[in-house]
């Protein structure tokens, strides 16, 4: 108290000292500035001077064994046109995105369901379902290859009570599981999210209109397209765009199962870009890659909010 | 009536047999941390220990490697007060007097979207002249610039929740701006702050790709530690499976201990909750 006291004094003293309480100070005048200053410093530093660094490097031509920091113009860009493996990286981004996404949304949509009436335990078991969310995704990776692995998971284990015999599929290696292994983490992990957000928004949903659905009789999928979706729509739109934007930088969970393997096979945009910059230290090359796809993202992302209308 | 509760009986069963499903990983991660390597190692597996024992945890701290926790905790602490304190600045002067329009909100929060993994090749080679590479200050000033966007969206909307009045009255009685931010604004916002923080530190916490980039011996965090107990034909499992409990069980507790705030958290502020 006697600090506060204090310090309330000494600003006092400091006003009426200055020019007879008139002017105010220097930050208060400029205080909205100074206040978003330190963070857009910050930002600047971490986000913006590196981009711009990286579009002078892509159009050198700096690799692990050559310095050349001489103008080559837009090589890096016309070598990513022509790299297959770039665009089947883009390709296995995206399948990841249109089949983990939706799977999550009706999952997610389905548990809310489940749990929108009263149900006794309720708070628990949300409470215990949402534990996968924060669970570190390199974590949830390593998690899951210990459940997948062919002799001592499991999961084959399970699958060999059910079959009769013993079944040893190498999830993390055949080419016909590495997908489905991949996914059944992804989706593991962050059904709940959906669940969660979903639930919140089920939640909240007029109930009088639904009872007034009730009373004219309209059948449960009527009632979902016309009254809950319509209800909905603004949180699902927000968490499907949250996770459409994660999944597309999908990086950890494959890291951990697959490191893109077989081969390229689930090799995702994000694991390629770090194979070409840190494992075979095509610096510039890397460069033009990062560039395009925030440039790609940014369109898309622009387009997708106009879309969906998001209200800011 | 009967109908009715035979309903939530099923209701129920289902829902504990989703429950259980989706903890099972998690059991199992657990549980393997507490196993002998011939368990382990057991053909068919073993779903419960003959006993629980602790020698997987004691080998970590006796080698050392447990120290990676503690990194993790010093980056994520660091990082989220500093996010905390320049993005709840920021947020104020957005929320009140509506700073740089719309446009500087939405690029403030377009930051949050680039894929880490384009951000972290630019702040590497950044980094390498600065020598920042395998720092704490590296991870902590990344983490922080990364976390901001976030701090400053939902920061944003925890004090436009706040009544206005107190902040008029406050200048009236002479405080200056700063003083209205720090003695009204702060304390109103604590609810926000705690959570928001959270996430904050729950994400830090929880990164990899920056980690695995940016560190190499010195600053090792534990997700990055767990990444390095696989190798060609030898996992060590069990490394893997007390790590991993030794760096979740603290996200764990404090997340259950804010369970009210989590959905507004993880929304992005979409849902108040």
């Amino acid at each position: 108290m006697t600090d506060r006291g204090a310090m309330r004094g000494f600003s006092d003293g400091r006003r009426t000292g200055a020019a007879g309480a008139r002017a105010t100070p220097f930050v208060d005048r400029n205080f909205k500035y100074l206040m978003i200053f330190p963070a857009v410093a910050v930002i600047l530093f971490i986000g913006l001077f590196p981009v711009i660094h990286t579009l002078m490097i892509s159009v050198q031509n700096l690799t692990m064994l050559d310095e050349d920091t001489s103008f080559h113009g837009l090589v890096h860009y016309g070598r990513l046109l022509s790299d297959g493996r770039f665009w089947e990286a883009i390709g296995h981004t995206l399948i990841f995105v249109v089949v983990a996404l939706p799977t999550e949304l009706v999952l997610g949509l389905a548990l809310a369901y489940l749990f929108l009436d009263r149900l006794p335990g309720k708070q628990v078991f949300v409470a215990l379902l949402v534990l996968p969310v924060v669970v570190s995704p390199v974590i949830a990776g390593a998690t899951w290859r210990l459940l997948f692995d062919q002799r001592y998971g499991p999961i084959n284990q399970v699958i060999g009570w059910f079959a009769g015999e013993d079944v040893t599929i190498l999830w993390t290696v055949d080419p016909a599981f590495v997908y489905p292994a991949i996914l059944i983490a992804e989706i593991w992990q962050w059904t709940p999210f959906m669940f969660l957000l979903l639930l919140a928004a089920l939640s909240n949903v007029d109930q009088s209109q639904l009872e007034a659905a009730e009373i004219d009789g309209a059948s449960f999928w009527r009632t979902f397209f016309k009254v809950v979706l319509p209800a909905i729509w603004p949180v699902m739109a927000i968490a499907v765009l949250i996770r459409a934007l994660d999944l597309f930088r999908l990086f950890d969970v494959v890291w951990a199962l697959t490191r893109g393997g077989p081969g390229t096979l689930t090799e995702t945009f994000s694991i390629y870009a770090y194979v070409q910059g840190f494992q075979q230290f095509e610096t510039s090359y890397t460069a033009a890659m990062s560039l395009v796809v925030i440039i790609l993202l940014a369109i898309t992302v622009t387009l997708v909010l106009r879309r969906m209308e998001i209200d800011r | 009536m009967k109908r009715r509760q035979v309903r939530m009986a099923v209701r129920f069963v289902v829902a504990a047999l989703v429950t259980v499903l989706f903890l099972f990983p998690i059991y199992w991660l657990a549980i393997i941390s507490f196993k002998t390597p011939d368990e382990i190692f057991a053909y068919p597996p073993v779903w419960w220990p003959e006993q629980i024992q602790f020698a997987n945890y004691a080998v970590l701290f006796k080698d050392g490697d447990a120290v990676t926790v503690w990194n993790s905790l010093v980056i994520a602490s660091i990082s989220t007060v500093f996010a905390m304190v320049i993005g709840t600045m920021c947020a104020y002067s957005i929320a009140r007097f509506r700073t740089g329009g719309n446009l500087f909100s939405d690029w403030l929060l377009s930051n949050r979207m680039i894929p880490p993994i384009v951000i972290v090749f630019p702040v590497f080679l950044l980094f390498v002249e600065l020598g920042l590479v395998d720092s704490f200050v590296g991870l902590i000033l990344l983490y922080t610039a990364f976390n901001l966007p976030y701090v400053v969206w939902m920061m944003r909307g925890y004090i436009q929740d706040i009544p206005l009045e107190l902040e008029e009255s406050a200048l009236v009685d002479g405080c200056t701006r700063w003083q209205v931010f720090v003695r009204v604004v702060w304390p109103m916002a604590r609810g926000g702050l705690f959570a928001t923080a959270v996430f904050t530190f729950v994400f830090a916490w929880n990164e990899f790709i920056f980690a695995l980039v940016l560190t190499r011996s010195e600053v090792t965090t534990f997700p990055v530690q767990v990444t390095h107990y696989f190798g060609g034909q030898s996992n060590f499992w069990a490394k893997i499976a007390a790590m991993s409990v030794l760096g979740t069980v603290p996200i764990f507790i404090a997340v259950t201990l804010l369970q009210r705030f989590l959905v507004r958290g993880i929304s992005l502020g979409a849902v108040k909750g």
